[in-house]
């Protein structure tokens, strides 16, 4: 069963990095490597079991505080920067409904 | 007083939770480090009723509770939608009005909305709350405002 | 009793990949970022929630069943603050979210 959940996780964050590839904002971006990081965890998490080590789950503690960290630093950095972005998205989809 | 007394505690359990080491060497330097951030937090002038919410500790747990149930039939809800498709979707947002007074109250309500999927909230003003759901119902679940009273009954002092 | 404990966290485990999944798809077929955020959010939730439920029941009593609980206390104290900060980023990016009908008391 833990080797069938560690397959579900591993499709998942394959999922994530699509999305995260695809687009077609920043902020889809961002919210694929956060469930990216998330996943991450869990991951670890399995794995320690999987392989009988559960000291893994400490970097799985310490992964989970640093993926929150991170995305809130990124989306500090966005917030202001990417108003431009999200303004041409909206027009491209605008044109799109209208054609 | 008890917020200080009550951080030291929960700094403790975590410490020895995550340290797994009961020597007198590794006690003694758990000790070290938790007085050391509570003297920090202390001068930082941060143990309040909001770092340390003990007046919370006897409601939260049925709280919780009715969060959990509500938590598994929104992602039972959310599921099938996604199964279903796009056409089984209804993305709405609105405005609604929150009753709670203080700020601690407030953002209990608002990360409770944003914790059972289907429903986001967006941005939080002093009475109101912006929500994105997934479907309408959402919405109208949220406007007949049970959650919001039982944050309410959450906050109420004494 | 050993044999129970492993059933039932076996049925948490496949319960919780069956749901992460589910996550998944929807974070691809979703057509917008406010919709997709609601798909993610069931991957954080009851998903995370059941897998490590199922971690827990095959750890026992121990240093390991308070880690796995605290692994669950952050995450669900991390993720909604996450999503309400990507959400509060993209309205504040002027991203418009597609609606299924006009809507009547929009914000700005």
């Amino acid at each position: 069963m833990l080797i069938a959940t560690t397959l579900a996780i591993l499709v998942v964050m394959i999922m994530a990095l699509v999305r995260a590839f695809l687009g077609p904002t920043i902020y889809d971006r961002i919210l694929a490597v956060n469930t990216f990081g998330t996943k991450t965890v869990l991951l670890i998490a399995v794995i320690g079991f999987l392989f009988g080590r559960p000291d893994f789950l400490d970097i799985a503690l310490v992964y989970a505080l640093i993926n929150f960290i991170s995305v809130i630093g990124v989306l500090r950095y966005f917030e202001y920067n990417d108003e431009v972005a999200a303004h041409e998205y909206n027009e491209k989809a605008e044109t799109q409904k209208e054609s | 007083m008890r917020h200080t007394v009550s951080m030291f505690v929960v700094l403790s359990l975590i410490w020895l939770l995550n340290s797994g080491f009961f020597t007198g060497l590794h006690l003694s330097l758990g000790l070290l480090s938790v007085v050391l951030v509570v003297w920090v937090a202390y001068r930082m002038d941060v143990v309040d009723h909001e770092s340390a919410p003990v007046h919370l500790t006897l409601r939260l747990p049925s709280y919780y509770a009715w969060l959990m149930k509500e938590l598994v039939l929104s992602n039972i809800d959310v599921t099938k939608r996604i199964w279903l498709g796009k056409k089984s979707i209804s993305p709405s947002m609105a405005v609604l009005p929150l009753s709670q007074r203080t700020d601690m109250g407030r953002v209990i309500y608002a990360n409770s909305i944003t914790l059972t999927p289907g429903t986001v909230a967006i941005d939080l003003n002093s009475d109101t709350v912006v929500v994105h759901s997934l479907t309408a119902g959402g919405i109208e679940d949220l406007r007949s405002g049970e959650m919001d009273r039982r944050v309410s009954r959450l906050e109420k002092q004494k | 009793m050993d044999t129970v404990v492993n059933i039932v966290s076996g049925a948490c485990l496949l319960l919780g990949s069956f749901l992460i999944f589910s996550g998944g798809l929807g974070l691809l077929r979703f057509p917008d970022f406010y919709t997709r955020m609601h798909a993610a959010g069931i991957t954080e939730t009851l998903a995370t929630g059941l897998i490590l439920l199922g971690l827990m029941l095959l750890a026992g009593w121990g240093i390991v069943l308070a880690k796995l609980m605290m692994i669950l206390l952050f995450i669900l104290i991390t993720s909604p603050t996450a999503s309400h900060a990507l959400a509060k980023s993209a309205q504040h990016g002027k991203l418009a979210p597609q609606l299924a009908e006009p809507e009547d008391q929009r914000s700005r």
